[in-house]
């Protein structure tokens, strides 16, 4: 875990090879152990949710108590709380929809940005970056006034709306870095045969572009799932949100630990799925298109 | 607002070979259409609140009292900085970020350099690391303070409890450090991910003559690698910086902003959610974007750099 552990030996000469390779070995399993204590509180997340309140509170900790879905019929509502289904429907809603919006609304700008650049290109490009760096405090009270005095407050759409200004600088960013990595000659040659621009934009940029799309779509449905602020000040009963739905787990409530983790877990499931399927495309997302 | 003071100017338009049609009015607003939705978009959605914000801030305004409204010029201003509050969610939100920014880019750097290396699993080993930072953050911060912090029967004492160790109350005792821990634990898989491909992009040949020429491994990274991750580190410092200035989530949940951890975000959602003081909210507001204008400004000329490089590759 240690940065010591990872500094390779000072040492004058090149160490022969036996020693390299036995060191390799040792960082090897210094790694696995790094990784298992990273995952360690995930695991014990997943271990925890299927144990009884009884045995999930306890000190030592149990490791091998039996195992029951009880944690997950509570969390569902089995025991008279409130079902999670609206909020993890509203959940889906919001990001689902905001995701599409944000593809309808960047691939346009990307192929302006890349394919057939306008004039300053790098420059509007920066702009999308500049308002992803304005805190979202600092528009939240104007937004909440506004939707107070339009009734939006509680509605799901509005949240759409939220998601998509929240999501498409990095749509646009991701998508401008992908769109350009088609080669400008196959379009040249495309269109000397005569094709029309939809024929190319199906046949020509679309193959080579789409991975890059499903990249971009999986990570702000991420944004969009994980959103927290915006979510819990402008929804109440109707439009809550899976991470609202979680803020009613902040106060304890007697032995509700396996409650809690099924929840976590539950409602981390989206993220996770999404998150690896992306596992490649991440860094690139993540970096708004600076790394590769 | 931001676009003027932030961006500066990045590659030049010729450095990428590009499909241009004949010029003309016309052709010049069709090549422009695609891009106006998203544009008109954003600047509605995001410019427009901000100017709002800005306008109220120079407003005593209290929402329970809307009749009373009336100018109150840099007041607001005076009240967010004079208020010993306030200044201190200032300095709990620059501790909070920094600490957990360094924290997770040293880790980061860690991890980075141990997956760089073959090794039996080297695939798992990194959808494990990556894993913290797919969790869902509201249900990462729950998971720290009822499963893992708990004083009777939290994950960290029930292991302390097999050596024999001290039963500390986590999030009484510290409270900062306890809501900086898990930010850690979900960011170091971040850094880890950008200073990964930073080391994967090292010009190996490079190293191999450094080796052939007698260097060590320690000379190696200190001389070549280092100075090529110089920017990957930067840029992940900056991204982490604009994320975690605005954290809510953790401060939210593991301390409700009690106990001396309320930061400026969390401050701002107070004095209008709880306490309904629209013009100190956005005073406060506005404050939080000239913050992270100086750190974006930075922030665009790592991205700016590091873009023109590739920009200039292709």
């Amino acid at each position: 875990m240690t940065a010591t552990a990872v500094r390779p030996v000072v040492t004058d000469a090149k160490p022969p090879v036996r020693t390299r390779r036995r060191a390799g070995a040792g960082l090897g399993l210094v790694a696995w152990l790094v990784g298992i204590v990273f995952f360690l509180p995930i695991a014990w997340m997943a271990l925890t949710s299927f144990h009884s309140e009884a045995d999930a509170a306890t000190n030592p900790p149990s490791f091998a108590a039996s195992l029951t879905l009880d944690g997950y019929r509570e969390f569902f509502g089995a025991g008279g709380g409130a079902s999670p289904w609206p909020a993890l429907i509203n959940s889906a809603v919001a990001s689902i929809a905001s995701t599409l919006f944000v593809l309808v609304l960047a691939l346009p700008a990307a192929y302006a940005l890349s394919i057939r650049p306008v004039k300053k290109w790098t420059d509007v490009l920066f702009f999308f970056l500049s308002t992803k760096m304005l805190p979202v405090v600092a528009g939240l009270l104007p937004i909440y006034l506004f939707a107070k005095n339009t009734d939006m407050l509680d509605n799901i759409w509005l949240l759409v709306i939220l998601y998509t200004s929240m999501n498409l600088p990095i749509a646009v960013w991701m998508m401008q870095s992908f769109l350009a990595e088609v080669p400008v000659a196959i379009i040249e040659a495309a269109r000397v045969d005569g094709a029309k621009l939809p024929t190319i934009l199906v046949r020509v940029v679309a193959p080579i572009a789409l991975p890059g799309i499903a990249a971009t779509s999986l990570i702000c449905f991420i944004f969009s799932w994980n959103e927290l602020l915006f979510a819990r000040v402008l929804t109440g009963v109707v439009a809550e949100t899976a991470p609202v739905f979680l803020t009613g787990f902040i106060t304890s409530q007697g032995l509700f630990l396996a409650k809690v983790c099924a929840a976590s877990l539950v409602i981390s499931l989206p993220v996770l799925a999404a998150g690896f399927a992306a596992q490649d495309k991440l860094v690139q997302g993540l970096s708004l298109g600076a790394v590769k | 607002m931001t676009a003027t003071t932030t961006a500066p100017s990045a590659a030049p338009d010729h450095t990428r070979p590009t499909v241009r049609p004949p010029a003309g009015r016309l052709r010049a607003w069709a090549t422009r259409a695609p891009l106006l939705p998203a544009l008109i978009f954003m600047i509605a959605v995001t410019q427009l609140p901000f100017v709002a914000t800005l306008v109220i801030s120079f407003f005593d305004w209290n929402a329970l009292y809307p009749d009373a409204r009336s100018f109150a010029g840099f007041a607001n201003y005076g009240d967010v900085l004079g208020d010993p509050a306030l200044r201190k969610s200032v300095w709990t939100t620059i501790l909070l970020t920094v600490a957990v920014v360094l924290a997770s880019l040293v880790l980061g750097l860690a991890l980075a350099l141990l997956l760089d290396r073959k090794f039996k699993g080297r695939g798992v080993v990194r959808t494990l690391m990556i894993a913290p930072f797919l969790v869902v953050p509201v249900a990462a911060a729950l998971l720290w303070k009822h499963v893992l912090y708990n004083p009777e029967y939290g994950l960290l004492n029930g292991l302390l409890h097999y050596v024999g160790g001290p039963q500390p109350d986590w999030i009484s005792s510290t409270p900062l450090l306890a809501v900086e821990a898990s930010l850690v634990w979900q960011w170091t898989p971040f850094m880890m991910l950008i200073l990964l491909a930073g080391l994967q992009s090292r010009d190996q040949q490079q190293i191999e003559a450094a080796r052939v020429d007698g260097a060590g491994d320690w000379q190696i990274f200190v001389h070549l690698t280092l100075p090529h991750l110089r920017r990957y580190l930067e840029l992940g410092a900056l991204l982490g910086s604009i994320y975690i200035v605005q954290n809510f989530d953790a401060v939210f949940t593991i301390t409700s902003g009690g106990l001396g951890t309320a930061n400026l975000p969390y401050t701002v959602y107070q004095s209008f959610y709880q306490a309904h003081e629209n013009g100190l909210a956005s005073a406060a507001g506005v404050l939080v974007v000239i913050g992270s204008i100086i750190i974006a400004t930075f922030a665009l000329r790592v991205v700016s750099s590091l873009f023109r490089e590739e920009v200039g590759r292709a």
